[in-house]
């Protein structure tokens, strides 16, 4: 079958959602496609709360979050094609997937790219040993858990701080599975304070920070996992191992953008886009985790809808940006978003600082655009509103941050 | 001179995804009375802290089997915070626990569980297998 639409949005979850709600707002036809048999994504499995309170202004789990969003989605024009998997993009603005039906080709004007982040496994971290059963990613246990009603360890130990691996630290042991301790190599946590209060100070789990897994060792079934400190180069300290007894080892080791099938953008790993979210082709927008990681689905679905809008707008040819305005990352900036900007119009910028700061002072020059920061850390994205400004001359900003005394 | 003790506590907010450090001096008499609080960048802030220092409460979050139902599971939690010392035995109630399909988002699953005022709401819609 052949389709014709003016926005297509790859990708159902929190972004893709919100990007094919304001695209259908401002005027587009509109087609989503999600691979899952129901869109949400991630949002499914995340049953825990803390979702929602910018976007919604309410304390939501991510079921929750998916469904109101998912109610908003049913009340527009929005062709929703689940089941279905994108094969190719081409720069002919032709995309072809495959559902039960057989293949398909859609002809459209615009594009929106939600295809959301995947989990890095624990293969990529290189730690000797056997490969053994017991082995999972923070997102497939949570997935076994929530979902299926499996449960996939008796004992097990986490590695990496994130606010996922925070999150499942707190759900296996409500699950009744002992949980060793989270282990983290950063000398601070990967996740938001508010986790490591209410994931494991509340239940007394240990977290090992400057500590690394060395070594796995079972027969069949993970049995034994060691653990030693490291100094602050990340090299591991003599005698200082530590050997945990559990048959799981559950993993929350960051997350990769996917920019799979798109070959032909500009990517960093993720889609570099402008505040308009527009990428280095003009008709393909992306929002959310396929750009950068962000830290809240707030921020991911306030992204899509951006994207979602200028998208419509473009295929409506009501938008031509004439300038792009380069953002450069300064002094200890370690994660910058987006990387252009049209000056003619709003911009949310999101960055992460490279270390711990007690009181940080974020600088946008030469706008002269200063703010503080108490606390600022690694882990906890910063934003900053920054108002349209028409300087013709202007080809690049500078954005870093300092300590302040 | 007064022989009230006064303690020193650092709490972390966990209202919202900011996560606040708190930190709270009060005396820990009869009634617990606030003598400063620093730190909080709101007014739940202010009223996180009473509470944390008296009697802590959180949301609970699970799933509950479904019976009939497109998926085997259905995510739920508590419509208001409960005492984070209750969570172990609401947990052990929850683990029980089965709903029949179709199930709305919003149902209550079990009313004023344990006494605290809460319901146990479900989170998600889950429709009756075909």
């Amino acid at each position: 079958m052949k389709y014709e639409t003016d926005v297509v949005v790859l990708g159902g979850g929190g972004g893709g959602m919100a990007a094919a709600k304001a695209a259908d707002k401002n005027g587009a036809n509109v087609i989503l496609i999600e691979r899952e048999e129901e869109n949400g994504g991630v949002l499914n499995q995340c049953i825990h709360n803390g979702f929602g309170i910018h976007y919604y202004r309410k304390d939501l789990t991510g079921p929750e979050f998916k469904e109101t969003l998912q109610e908003e989605l049913e009340h527009t024009n929005v062709k929703v094609l689940n089941s279905a998997f994108v094969l190719d993009v081409n720069k002919d603005k032709q995309l072809t997937f495959v559902n039960h039906k057989g293949i398909h080709e859609i002809k459209t004007k615009a594009l929106v790219m939600a295809t959301g982040a995947r989990e890095r496994h624990f293969n990529s971290l290189a730690v000797p040993g056997d490969r053994v059963a017991g082995i999972f990613t923070a997102g497939v246990a949570q997935k076994y858990i929530n979902l299926q009603n499996l449960k996939p360890a008796n004992s097990a130990l986490i590695v990496g701080s994130g606010d996922i691996g925070l999150i499942m630290a707190r759900r296996l042991h409500l699950e009744g599975i002992e949980v060793k301790g989270v282990v983290e190599i950063l000398p601070y946590p990967g996740g938001l304070e508010r986790n490591v209060q209410q994931c494991l100070r509340d239940y007394n789990i240990p977290l090992y920070l400057s500590h690394t897994v060395t070594r796995v060792e079972g027969n069949k079934r993970l049995g034994k996992v060691y653990v030693s400190q490291v100094d602050e180069n990340r090299q591991i300290i003599p005698n200082t191992e530590k050997i945990f007894n559990v048959d799981s080892l559950v993993t929350s080791v960051g997350l990769i953008p996917l920019t799979d099938p798109i070959k032909f953008v500009e990517t960093a790993p993720g889609f570099i886009t402008s505040n308009t979210n527009q990428t280095s082709e003009d008709w393909i927008f992306a929002a959310g985790n396929c750009t950068v990681v962000f830290d809240l689905v707030d921020y991911v679905s306030r992204e899509g809808e951006k994207a979602g809008k200028y998208a419509a707008l473009y295929a409506q040819n009501q938008y031509f940006p004439e300038q792009k305005v380069k953002v450069i990352k300064g002094k200890n900036i370690n994660v910058l978003h987006p990387m252009y900007i049209d000056p003619n119009e709003r911009t949310k910028l999101y960055l992460r600082v490279s270390k711990t700061f007690k009181r940080a002072e974020v600088t946008v020059e030469p706008l002269g655009i200063k703010m503080v920061e108490e606390e600022a850390r690694p882990s906890e994205m910063i934003e900053i509103s920054m108002k349209p400004f028409k300087d013709k001359n202007l080809k690049e900003i500078e954005v870093s941050a300092r300590e302040l005394g | 001179m007064n022989s009230v003790e006064y303690k020193k506590k650092k709490v972390v907010c966990t209202t919202c995804p900011l996560g606040c450090k708190i930190n709270v001096i009060y005396a820990d008499a009869d009634e617990i009375e606030i003598v400063e609080v620093k730190g909080n960048r709101c007014k739940r802030g202010l009223e996180f802290v009473k509470q944390e220092i008296t009697d802590p409460l959180r949301v609970v979050v699970t799933s509950v089997k479904v019976e009939d139902g497109e998926i085997p599971m259905a995510s739920v939690r508590s419509d208001k915070p409960v005492p984070l010392r209750l969570i172990n035995d609401i947990m052990k109630i929850l683990k029980e626990t089965k709903v029949k399909a179709p199930i709305k988002r919003g149902d209550v699953v079990i009313q004023n569980i344990l006494g605290t005022g809460s319901d146990i709401i479900a989170t998600r819609s889950v429709n009756r297998k075909k």
